[in-house]
């Protein structure tokens, strides 16, 4: 990772220019008199894979919230190429080039997987209502392209045949996968993944670390995850942020973090501790 | 026989405007979770604003229509960027006194502008009927079935296929995925608030037609779509056209038969019947024939 480069090049602005995807500077969150996060800094360059993880309340949700704008932080800055992060609403988000995934499956389960997906397509279409209702020939072109694009992101993650079907009668393992279409479609610049492999059997969660990887790789997208999963972070990452009660204890590559003396304090000693189930 | 055809025909005509009426609250409901009190004084503003261009102004009754459909839509998109939005967010209950609010506002700028007297809807047939044998179908009650039919079959499309239809659908099923998926929760709401005005909008003019007058209390028969609305389950669709049907059909029969078979219930019998319905429904099933979740508390 060329992360030092990346830091020169926060000049802001250009975009290809500027390879830091997310500047993070002193990120505090209160809620009263609980201090879930204090002071929390880190960047993530733009192609890297970048996991945050730590214990049970460590504050590894509340930071996810803060960057998916589901929360405000009490103080501090977060800039997504030069942008101010924090200007932008929770639905703006999606029209920047942040995707979002949910720890329980973001679905809308009454409706078909097709139309799950096409959802997605709703920042980049511009027919509004009258256009699309009557549907004139402008708006029905479009509905094509979107509803090949969405076939096309089901095909990617494996689960064209599903179609049809409602989402929410699908296994789990699909339903994540329908889930990371819909985000495929949405064209991120972006992804943050809350949790995927959550709630899995082995056999899913290595066939999603398989997905994210070639997401990222394959297609050079800039991934942030939060996840419970050691073993998987661990071979997915190429670095790792530490959270222990809301600050930051270290941040490095997988295998420099797992003998880190603050990190195995944090872990008391068992680093696989977070291994469920 | 004849009798009960009779009584059907009209049952069916009025339940196709409750259908439209439990609508207007259903789509308000499902995309962003408030019952709207102001429904009925919506429908009696489309109601009245009709009446007033085809018989104040002269305009043909379909050129009317359309204009009063458009007028009560930005009645309630007016209320939903104007006041509801800056309420998102806070508690139902505050949104629920809003919506009265605006049922107040409503109820005294009607006779305000438009006079307290009964008035004509401005539909062009009357009491005309057309007949066959011995049953008179009135034509505004054939033309409220038809309308009526063709708004709830373009509103099932709308929701079905159009992109924002289904954007309503995923707002109403799981409201931060859809944020998430780019979709603004700001327009899916004021869509909802548009619909709700159209369907208010048809169901007033209809019912306003022969036998009935147009007066400032049609909006109070809006009430009668919450046992139509509590019949179906409050968060479906579908089980508000089922429920208005069938209040319709319920209160046709009750006040064509009760009066002479079951003379020792009173007179308008027929105005509680609906009601004693309801009540048997919760009793028996609490969300409705159709309805998924617990209904709102209020």
């Amino acid at each position: 990772m060329t992360l030092g480069a990346a830091v020169t090049a926060g000049v802001a602005g250009a975009p290809g220019v500027c390879a830091t995807a997310l500047e993070a500077s002193g990120l505090t969150l209160r809620f009263g008199a609980v201090q879930a996060l204090d002071g929390v800094s880190f960047e993530v360059a733009e192609g890297e894979l970048f996991a945050i993880i730590g214990p049970n309340g460590a504050g590894k949700s509340s930071l996810f919230n803060l960057l998916s704008r589901t929360y405000r932080p009490s103080s501090g800055r977060i800039s997504y190429f030069g942008r101010d992060l924090l200007a932008l609403r929770a639905h703006q988000l999606a029209g920047a080039g942040i995707v979002r995934t949910f720890q329980n499956v973001g679905l809308f389960k009454p409706l078909t997987v097709l139309d799950n997906v096409m959802i997605g397509r709703t920042t980049h279409t511009r027919r509004g209502v009258l256009s699309s209702g009557l549907r004139l020939p402008v708006s029905r072109r479009e509905e094509s392209d979107t509803r090949e694009r969405a076939m096309g992101a089901l095909r990617a993650v494996g689960a064209a045949e599903l179609a049809g079907r409602p989402a929410g009668l699908l296994p789990y393992g699909l339903q994540k996968r329908v889930e990371i279409a819909r985000a495929l479609v949405m064209e991120p610049r972006m992804l943050l993944l809350d949790e995927p492999v959550a709630g899995m059997s082995q056999a899913e969660r290595n066939d999603l670390a398989d997905l994210v990887r070639s997401l990222n790789a394959g297609m050079g997208l800039t991934v942030v995850l939060v996840e419970h999963d050691m073993g998987v972070v661990m071979r997915l990452a190429q670095r790792v942020l530490v959270l222990d009660f809301g600050r930051v204890v270290a941040v490095g590559a997988p295998q420099d973090v797992q003998h880190d003396e603050g990190v195995i304090r944090a872990y008391l000693g068992e680093p696989m501790r977070e291994e469920r189930r | 026989m004849t009798t009960f055809v009779q009584l059907l025909f009209a049952g069916v005509a009025l339940g196709a405007v409750y259908a439209l009426v439990a609508i207007g609250f259903t789509v308000i409901f499902k995309a962003s979770r408030v019952i709207n009190f102001a429904q009925g004084q919506m429908l009696a503003a489309g109601a009245f604003f009709t009446s007033w261009l085809a018989l104040g102004a002269n305009l043909p009754f379909w050129v009317a229509l359309p204009l009063g459909l458009l007028f009560t839509a930005s009645i309630g998109l007016a209320f939903q960027l104007g006041v509801i939005r800056f309420a998102i967010g806070r508690p139902d209950f505050t949104v629920v006194m809003l919506t009265l609010g605006l049922a107040a506002v409503l109820e005294a700028a009607i006779p305000t502008v438009w006079g307290s007297y009964p008035r004509s809807n401005g539909d062009p047939w009357g009491s005309s009927a057309v007949h066959a044998g011995q049953i008179a179908f009135p034509w505004v009650q054939v033309w409220a079935i038809v309308t009526a039919i063709l708004a709830l079959v373009a509103f099932f499309a709308f929701n079905r296929y159009s992109r924002w239809g289904v954007a309503m659908r995923a707002a109403a099923s799981d409201q931060e995925a859809a944020v998430a998926a780019g979709i603004p929760l700001t327009r899916v709401y004021a869509l909802a608030w548009v619909l709700a005005g159209v369907v208010a909008c048809v169901a007033g003019v209809f019912l306003a037609g022969y036998p009935n007058q147009l007066d400032p209390t049609i909006g109070d028969s809006a009430l009668l779509a919450f046992p139509a609305i509590i019949l179906g389950g409050i968060d479906s669709t579908s089980g508000a056209v089922v429920g208005g049907f069938a209040i319709g059909i319920i209160q046709e029969l009750v006040a064509g038969y009760q009066p002479q078979d079951a003379a020792w219930l009173g007179h308008d019998f027929y105005i509680a019947a609906p009601y004693i319905v309801m009540i048997a429904v919760l009793l028996v099933r609490p969300y409705g024939l159709f309805g998924s979740r617990p209904a709102e508390r209020l």
